[in-house]
C-alpha cells in the first residue's frame, strides 16, 4: 500500500527491533492505523471466510482438473494417467454433445421465459394499487418453495398416471408422456424450472421499477402518450442494471441450480430424457462411476460459464446505464 | 400560447381528504400566474391537476378554451418544469429536450432546429452531448427549461422550479425565467412557497390557504390590499403585524391610544401593521424594544405595544432607548374582521387631537 514506513524506521535499528516494531504496529503510517494496532489482525478476523473459500471452492476445483486427467478404477483401487483422453472422449461423444446442445436451448428459453414473465408481472403489479401487498406477497411467495420440492409439484402435475396437465393435454387430443417422449419431459423441466424462477426475478424488477423515480415517469407521462413508448424509452433504459444482474444469475440458475428439478423429474426413468451438463456430471460421475470423465466435463463447464460471464461483461455491460 | 380557466376545480382524495375547493381562476393569454401558500395548501395538487398527473374531482379545467380534464398528459400541449428536473438520467442533454417532440411526429430538421434555438437562448450548446449527471444544479435546471421551450406549449407548469438551487443561483434563475416568459409569451403557472419569487416573478399572485383561493391579484395589490389576515401575514417580510384592537365611538384604539377615526361599528377588530408603514417619533405610541436586526440599508425593530408583538423598519441608525415612540400615517392602517379575518374596507382619517 504505502512505501513510506521503512523510510520512518531509523536506519540503524537492527532487525530484531524492527521485527518487534512492525509486530506491535508502530512503524504503520498513523494516519491509516484506524482499527487495527497489530499487523496479522485483519488477517485473523478474514482466515474463516478464507478458509472456506479454499476448502469449498479451490480444492475442489483442483481436485477436478486433477483427476480429469487419470482413468480411475470404479472401486477405488488405483488410477491411471491418461492426458487429455477423457476431454477427447467427452467431446467427440454424441451424447455429450446432444446434453450440451439441449442445456443451452434450456439456457436460454427458461432465461427469456423467467425474465420476460417476471418483468411483466412486475410491470402489472407495480400499477395495482387496491390490495397491491397481496397481490405481490402471492407473487413472491412461489420463491420460498424449494427447489426439489418444486420439482415435485411439478411432477404431480406433470404426473402420467394423476397428473392434472397430463389430462388438459389429453382434452386436446395429446398424449403427454413426461418421463418418456423426450420433448414432453424438456416440455415439463423448463415449464418447472421458469415457474421456480419467476418470483426471484419479480422481485428484483419490481424493486427496479419502484426506483425509477416518479417525477420521471411524470415528465414521460407528459412527453409521450403511449404507455409502451414510455415502457421502451425510458422505463426499461433504468431498469438495464437490474436486468443485466438478472440475466447473469438466470443463466447460473438454469446452468447449475436447476439440478434438483431435473434430478426429480429425470431421476428413475427410463433412458433418453433430457438433461443438462451438471445432471451428466453427477450421473457419469456418481452413478456411472466414471470420475475421470465426470471430472473432464466438469471443468469444461467451468470454462464454458467462466467464458459467457466474461462476454456479459464484456458486450452487455457497456449498454448498461448505471444511474 | 393560450388562456388556461379554471371553473371550480376540487380535489378530494380517496379517503375524502379536500385538497382542493373550488377554485376559480381566468388565465389570460401570456400572462404570468404564480400559486403560492404554505405547504399542504393545494397548489402543487393543482398545478398537477392542470397537468393531468392527478384527475379532477370537481369542477373543469380548460386550456385554450379545450375542456382537458379527460385528456392525457401528453394530449393537453402543456409543459411542466419539475422541482428535482426529471430529466432522464441515461440521455444526453439533446435527447431529453428532443424526447417529447420525437414522439410527437415532429421531423428532425424540425426538433434540430427548435433544440439548437432553445440551447442557445439557454447557454447549453456545449453541454448538448453530455449526460445529465455531468451537469450542476443550475445546469440541469437550465436542461429542464429546455425541455419545456422546445415543445411550444400553450401553457408551462413550474412545479417549485428554483428550490433546490442555492440562494444565489435562485435569484439570477428567477430573472432568467422570467425574462424567457416574457419573450416567448406563454401562458405560464408557477407554484412556489417563497412569497418574494412570488411577488417578483407573477403578473398575477394566487394566493392560496387551506385548499382554497384567499386573494387573486397583482403582486402590489395583494401586498397593499391584502384580503385577509392570512394574505397579510403570508406576504411581504417582515410579516405584517397583526395585533387585537378595538373600535369605541367612532375610534380605532390600541393599547388604550386612539389611533384613528373609523365608521365601523363598535367591537373587537384585527389591525394590521406594515413595518415600513411606521415611524419613530417623538410623540406616539409606547413600544418596549426587544431586538433589533440590523440589515445594513436598515434595521427592523422588533417590540412590544402593550402585549402585542410589532415589527417597526427603521432607517437611522441612532442607539435606541428601551422605550420608542411609534406613529403610522392613519390611511396606511389596515382593519380585519376580528372573526372571519377578512378585510373591512372603510375611510380611516386622522383623529382630532393626536394621542400622548
Amino acid at each position: 500500500m504505502t512505501d513510506t514506513p521503512l523510510n520512518m524506521v531509523e536506519a540503524d535499528q537492527t532487525l530484531v527491533t524492527r521485527l518487534r516494531a512492525w509486530w506491535s504496529g508502530e512503524t504503520a503510517n498513523p494516519a491509516k492505523r484506524v482499527q487495527f494496532d497489530r499487523p496479522l489482525t485483519p488477517w485473523l478476523f478474514l482466515l474463516p471466510q478464507l478458509a472456506v473459500v479454499v476448502i469449498f471452492f479451490y480444492w475442489p476445483s483442483v481436485q477436478a482438473v486433477t483427476s480429469s486427467f487419470y482413468l480411475e478404477d470404479p472401486f477405488g483401487f488405483g488410477a491411471t494417467f491418461v492426458g487429455m483422453e477423457n476431454y477427447a472422449d467427452a467431446l467427440n461423444s454424441s451424447e455429450y454433445l446432444g446434453t450440451a446442445a439441449f442445456t443451452a436451448f434450456f439456457c436460454v428459453v427458461v432465461t427469456t421465459l423467467a425474465l420476460g414473465i417476471g418483468l411483466l408481472m412486475a410491470v402489472k403489479a407495480d400499477k395495482v394499487i387496491r390490495g397491491a401487498e397481496s397481490y405481490k406477497t402471492l407473487l413472491i411467495s412461489v420463491y420460498a418453495i424449494a427447489p426439489p420440492v418444486a420439482g415435485l409439484i411439478g411432477m404431480m402435475f406433470f404426473d402420467m398416471h394423476m397428473g392434472p396437465l397430463k389430462d388438459l393435454a389429453a382434452f386436446f387430443g395429446y398424449d403427454l408422456k413426461v418421463g418418456i417422449n423426450y420433448w414432453d419431459t424438456a416440455t415439463a423441466l423448463i415449464v418447472i424450472a421458469v415457474w421456480k424462477q419467476i418470483p426471484y426475478n419479480f422481485i428484483f424488477f419490481l424493486s427496479g421499477l419502484q426506483s425509477v423515480p416518479v417525477s420521471v415517469r411524470e415528465a414521460a407521462l407528459i412527453d409521450a402518450q403511449s404507455g409502451w413508448r414510455r415502457f421502451w424509452d425510458i422505463t426499461l433504459p433504468l431498469l438495464a442494471p437490474t436486468a443485466f444482474f438478472l440475466l447473469v444469475i438466470n443463466i447460473t440458475y438454469t446452468m447449475f441450480d436447476t439440478f434438483p428439478i431435473i434430478d426429480v423429474i429425470v431421476k428413475d426413468k427410463p433412458a433418453n430424457n433430457p438433461m443438462t451438463l451438471v445432471y451428466k456430471v453427477y450421473l457419469d460421475g456418481f452413478k456411472g462411476n466414471d470420475i475421470g470423465g465426470s471430472s473432464a466435463q466438469s471443468v469444461i463447464l467451468m470454462g464454458v460459464v467462466a467464458l459467457l460471464t466474461v462476454l456479459q461483461f464484456r458486450f452487455l455491460e457497456r449498454r448498461v446505464h448505471y444511474g | 400560447m393560450a388562456e388556461l380557466t379554471l371553473k371550480s376545480v376540487g380535489k378530494t382524495y380517496a379517503g375524502g381528504v379536500d385538497a382542493v375547493t373550488d377554485v376559480n381562476i381566468d388565465i389570460k393569454d401570456g400572462e404570468f400566474i404564480v400559486l403560492v401558500g404554505p405547504s399542504g395548501c393545494g397548489k402543487s395538487t393543482l398545478l398537477r391537476m392542470v397537468a393531468g398527473l392527478e384527475t379532477v374531482t370537481r369542477g373543469d379545467v380548460h386550456i385554450g378554451g379545450r375542456r382537458v380534464n379527460d385528456l392525457d398528459p401528453a394530449e393537453r400541449d402543456i409543459a411542466m418544469v419539475f422541482q428535482n428536473y426529471a430529466l432522464y438520467p441515461h440521455m444526453s442533454v439533446r435527447d431529453n429536450m428532443a424526447y417529447g417532440l420525437k414522439n410527437r411526429g415532429e421531423s428532425k430538421a424540425v426538433i434540430e432546429e427548435r433544440v439548437a434555438e432553445a440551447a442557445r437562448m439557454l447557454e447549453l450548446g456545449q453541454y448538448l452531448d453530455r449526460k445529465p449527471r455531468a451537469l450542476s444544479g443550475g445546469q440541469r435546471q437550465r436542461v429542464a427549461m429546455g425541455r419545456a421551450i422546445v415543445r411550444q406549449p400553450k401553457a408551462f407548469l413550474f412545479d417549485e422550479p428554483l428550490s433546490n438551487l442555492d440562494a444565489k443561483l435562485r435569484v439570477s434563475m428567477r430573472m432568467e425565467i422570467r425574462k424567457l416568459q416574457q419573450r416567448l409569451g406563454t401562458t405560464s403557472l408557477y407554484v412556489t412557497h417563497d412569497q418574494l419569487e412570488a411577488m417578483t416573478l407573477a403578473d398575477r399572485l394566487v394566493v392560496l390557504n387551506g385548499g382554497r383561493v384567499e386573494q387573486i391579484g397583482a403582486p402590489l395589490e395583494v401586498y397593499r390590499k391584502p384580503a385577509s389576515t392570512f394574505v397579510a401575514s403570508f406576504i411581504g417580510a417582515p410579516a405584517m403585524s397583526l395585533l387585537d384592537a378595538q373600535i369605541e365611538g367612532g375610534q380605532l384604539l390600541l393599547a388604550g391610544q386612539a389611533l384613528a377615526g373609523v365608521g365601523i361599528a363598535p367591537g373587537p377588530v384585527t389591525l394590521g401593521l406594515r413595518a415600513e408603514d411606521l415611524r419613530i417619533v417623538a410623540n406616539g405610541l409606547r413600544m418596549r424594544v426587544e431586538y433589533v436586526e440590523e440589515l445594513g440599508a436598515q434595521r427592523i425593530v422588533h417590540g412590544m405595544v402593550g402585549d402585542q408583538a410589532v415589527a417597526v423598519i427603521d432607517q437611522h441608525d441612532t442607539p435606541l432607548g428601551p422605550d420608542v415612540r411609534i406613529a403610522v400615517d392613519p390611511t396606511r392602517l389596515h382593519l380585519f374582521d376580528a372573526r372571519s379575518g377578512r378585510r373591512m374596507e372603510t375611510r380611516l382619517h386622522r383623529v382630532a387631537e393626536p394621542a400622548q
